[in-house]
């Protein structure tokens, strides 16, 4: 096969180029660059509420936009609609697959998402005019199972997949529109830019991606992970992306230096991150790990200022509320803990 | 979230990278200059060498990684429930004491990842050893599994049970105090790979994620051409120097975080602790008068003012008086376009045309005439991003001529002097600890015990000034 051999050749060379092409703007250390500001004083958080409902392991859970409602999907078969002040359930939805592995809230509130081992995304209506909650959409297309769903709104969801490949949906025609490959392991996690106009994959191929919707290709890829990625997320600004991996650390990788440029780890940590979100201003990243405890990292300095410490079992999911109030956790413990 | 994969070799990578680690500070603590130092340990009447307390294990944690006694509890239980540490004791209880509690290294033979997965007929071996050696030493739940391998794997049945009398006949020509020894490693390593009902199951992946071989990646020349063509992409890209990127997150951290309510606290008080929701009142989408912190917000960027319903409304109002509000309209209409319903972009599109760029369009906006042209072309086969480089355009010119004039205009600062600065609610019974900033170490420094308060609430923000 001279003709693939000369074209993995090729591509080796470029990728060469690129890494030698960013350590060329790699003017400063971390340390010189932060030297001047202090490490943010411990934080201490407390459980505020605790969602308990679930009768099996909590994989995923997602805030809805008014930071006052949530979304969680269970082992259990039941996806859950929370009003996290009272801890009253909203909705609860039976599934068809119980099997689901991560479940997302549209930003209008109109819909939530989910899918899993049944390789689908179902979309339900909350604001059905009977007021149950039905299935508006089955998603079906990946020959793998879903690992991770994001809407962009109201007729648009982005969905990832075990089968190495991540999707951008018309909900509508329940049709794919654009198909994102590239990735050479499962797709395990996206996350959706601020201005809707991006969003980053992770994946089991160690690499994280960053794609443009609207051209349906990859623009940059970063690597130094040395396993599976599980969870991503952006930076508020939009300019760099966190990414949570097996090998027990985080890593910032900055868009426009192209590169990685903080690792968040700590000897004493020798389990996986499962999931990571920033605080409102990004200066703390709170990521949960497979220790059952939660890690809050000053995401500047690099150093761990505060621990959450509360689920009996490996923490799954986590997410900061839009108006930074609360953080939420979930656990294979089946409970939900608000923190702040 | 962590998703366990087996893959041909059935070793689960996601739990072997941790395990590698676990080991190799199970090594570094067994270690004869600096580990942790072993003593006899009297159990019964047999004495077990090279045992240590559970005291020992923390202490030597907190020195090793300077890290505080609640971590350390953390991180030595967590080699106990791995199986790498084993209660001498009570060997059903897999916890972690920070007393005189006896613990013992596990040998490497049964470290869970030297024998993973356990095998049904070492389980079945295991069992029928318990079951000949002494009768009614077999608890309940282990009889039901004695059961049910036997039915499972019957034809087998001979040999598990052949090697059970040769192990116990090995067994008796050992000293006693080795053979007891090897009892509890061997107990430890069966209780972590088949807990007993209702006992935590540390070795639980998950859902398993069925292997898809048939979807991956074929690695072929269509494959690398896609791969040449994005590296090529990639290459071309301009990079920013990395010290002007971290530069830009201390700075933007600096800019947000008097509005991080986690590490800030939030006025009039935090509605989660004090169960009154007056914030979110204050900062609904419509009020008649905004917070402070929020007309702020709309000086830090373009995007920030956009983002908030209000920010749009005053930023309109005063687009009005400069005869520009039409830009704006512009803007929110292409928004629409590019989030809306697929089946009405056609009909949007149109509608736009009409409004805004046709000749003579009653809301005529200024786009250079590239863009326009490119807009036209675009205009024959509408799609959800037709609008995009004309809004692009705008956008632009909003953000460089109109938005920085809004920020110095008076309209904006009356808003800013007339938004209200919610005062903190008056304090309730139980003493408040203020979030100080610097004040105590981080975990990863602090050597002392950091003492946890129960019951203590969070107070709204420090009073450090920042907002008046």
């Amino acid at each position: 096969m001279g003709e693939m051999e000369q074209l993995r050749k090729e591509a080796d060379s470029l990728k060469d180029q690129i890494t030698a092409a960013r350590k060329a703007v790699q003017d400063t250390t971390l340390q010189e660059a932060v030297a001047g500001i202090t490490v943010v004083g411990r934080v201490q958080m407390k459980t505020r509420k605790t969602l308990r409902g679930h009768l099996a392991k909590i994989y995923a859970m997602h805030w809805g936009t008014d930071s006052k409602l949530c979304v969680s999907a269970s082992q259990d078969g039941k996806l859950i609609v929370w009003d996290s002040i009272t801890t009253n359930k909203v909705n609860a939805i039976p599934l068809k697959s119980s099997w689901v592995m991560t479940c997302a809230y549209a930003p209008s509130g109109n819909f939530v998402a989910c899918g899993g081992l049944d390789n689908m995304c179902s979309i339900y209506n909350l604001k059905g005019k009977d007021g149950n909650v039905k299935v508006m959409r089955e998603l079906a297309a990946h020959t793998g199972y879903l690992s991770c769903c994001r809407f962009l709104n109201d007729s648009e969801i982005i969905t990832s997949s075990g089968d190495c490949t991540c999707v951008l949906w018309d909900i509508e025609t329940g049709t794919e529109k654009t198909i994102f490959t590239g990735h050479q392991g499962d797709c395990m996690s996206l996350a959706v830019s601020p201005d809707f106009k991006f969003f980053i994959s992770g994946a089991c191929d160690y690499t994280a991606k960053l794609w443009d919707i609207r051209e349906g290709q990859c623009r940059q890829t970063f690597g130094g992970h040395e396993s599976d990625i599980n969870s991503i997320g952006f930076f508020p600004n939009g300019n760099a992306i966190i990414t949570g991996s097996d090998d027990a650390t985080c890593k910032l990788y900055d868009l426009r230096a192209d590169q990685e440029l903080i690792t968040y780890q700590d000897s004493g940590i020798m389990c996986g991150v499962t999931s990571l979100a920033p605080s409102l201003s990004g200066r703390l990243i709170l990521a949960g790990y497979d220790d059952f405890n939660v890690n809050i990292w000053d995401s500047l300095k690099a150093e761990r200022v505060g621990v959450l410490a509360g689920h009996d079992n490996r923490v799954s999911c986590i997410g900061v509320s839009s108006d930074g109030m609360a953080c939420c956790t979930g656990s294979w413990d089946s409970f939900l803990k608000i923190w702040n | 979230m962590t998703i366990n994969t087996m893959d041909k070799g059935g070793w689960h990578r996601q739990q072997m990278s941790c395990f590698r680690k676990m080991e190799k500070l199970i090594v570094a603590m067994q270690d004869p200059d600096m580990g942790i130092k072993m003593r006899n340990q009297r159990l019964l009447i047999t004495v077990i060498p090279h045992a240590m307390t559970g005291r020992d294990v923390i202490d030597w944690l907190i020195q090793k990684y300077r890290m505080c006694e609640e971590e350390a509890l953390h991180l030595g239980g967590m080699l106990v429930r791995y199986g790498y540490i084993y209660p001498l004791k009570e060997p059903r209880s897999l916890v972690l004491r920070a007393d005189e509690t006896p613990y013992r290294f596990q040998t490497p033979y049964f470290w869970t990842s030297t024998r993973w997965p356990a095998s049904e007929i070492d389980y079945a071996i295991y069992l029928a050893k318990k079951n000949i050696r002494k009768q009614g030493e077999l608890m309940e739940y282990e009889k039901e599994r004695y059961s049910l391998l036997h039915k499972r794997i019957n034809h087998t049945w001979d040999f598990v049970v052949m090697q059970a009398r040769e192990q116990l006949r090995a067994s008796k020509q050992r000293r006693k105090a080795d053979r007891i020894v090897l009892e509890c490693q061997e107990q430890a390593y069966w209780l972590i790979n088949r807990p007993q009902p209702g006992a935590h199951n540390i070795l639980d992946v998950g859902l398993e994620r069925p292997n898809n071989f048939s979807s991956r990646v074929t690695l072929n020349s269509d494959y690398y051409k896609s791969e040449i063509e994005a590296c090529r992409r990639a290459l071309g890209r301009n990079r920013v120097k990395s010290s002007i990127c971290l530069e830009g997150f201390v700075k933007f951290s600096e800019q947000y975080q008097n509005h991080d309510p986690i590490m800030q606290g939030c006025l009039p008080s935090n509605p989660w602790i004090s169960d009154d929701s007056a914030h979110w009142t204050m900062n609904a989408e419509m009020v008649p008068t905004p917070t402070r912190l929020r007309v702020e917000r709309w000086s830090f960027s373009f995007r920030e003012l956009l983002n908030d319903v209000m920010g749009r409304r005053e930023f309109m109002t005063y687009l009005e008086k400069e005869f520009s509000a039409e830009n704006l309209c512009f803007w929110q209409a292409c928004e629409n376009i590019r989030h809306g319903e697929s089946s009405r972009i056609v009909e949007k599109v149109e509608e736009v045309y009409k409004a805004f760029l046709a000749p003579g369009a009653a809301r005529w906006v200024n786009i250079d005439s590239k863009t326009m042209a490119h807009t036209l072309e675009g205009l024959k086969h509408p799609h959800r991003f037709v609008m995009d480089a004309a809004q692009m355009h705008i956008y632009f010119l909003m953000k460089k001529d109109s938005y920085p004039r809004y920020l110095k205009s008076d309209l904006y600062k009356n808003m800013l002097a007339r938004a209200i600065v919610p005062q903190e609610t008056k304090k309730s019974v139980f003493p408040f600890m203020r979030r100080q900033r610097h004040s105590s170490p981080s975990p990863a420094q602090a050597f002392t015990q950091v003492l946890e308060e129960d019951g203590r609430a969070q107070a709204g923000t420090n009073a450090a000034g920042s907002h008046v």
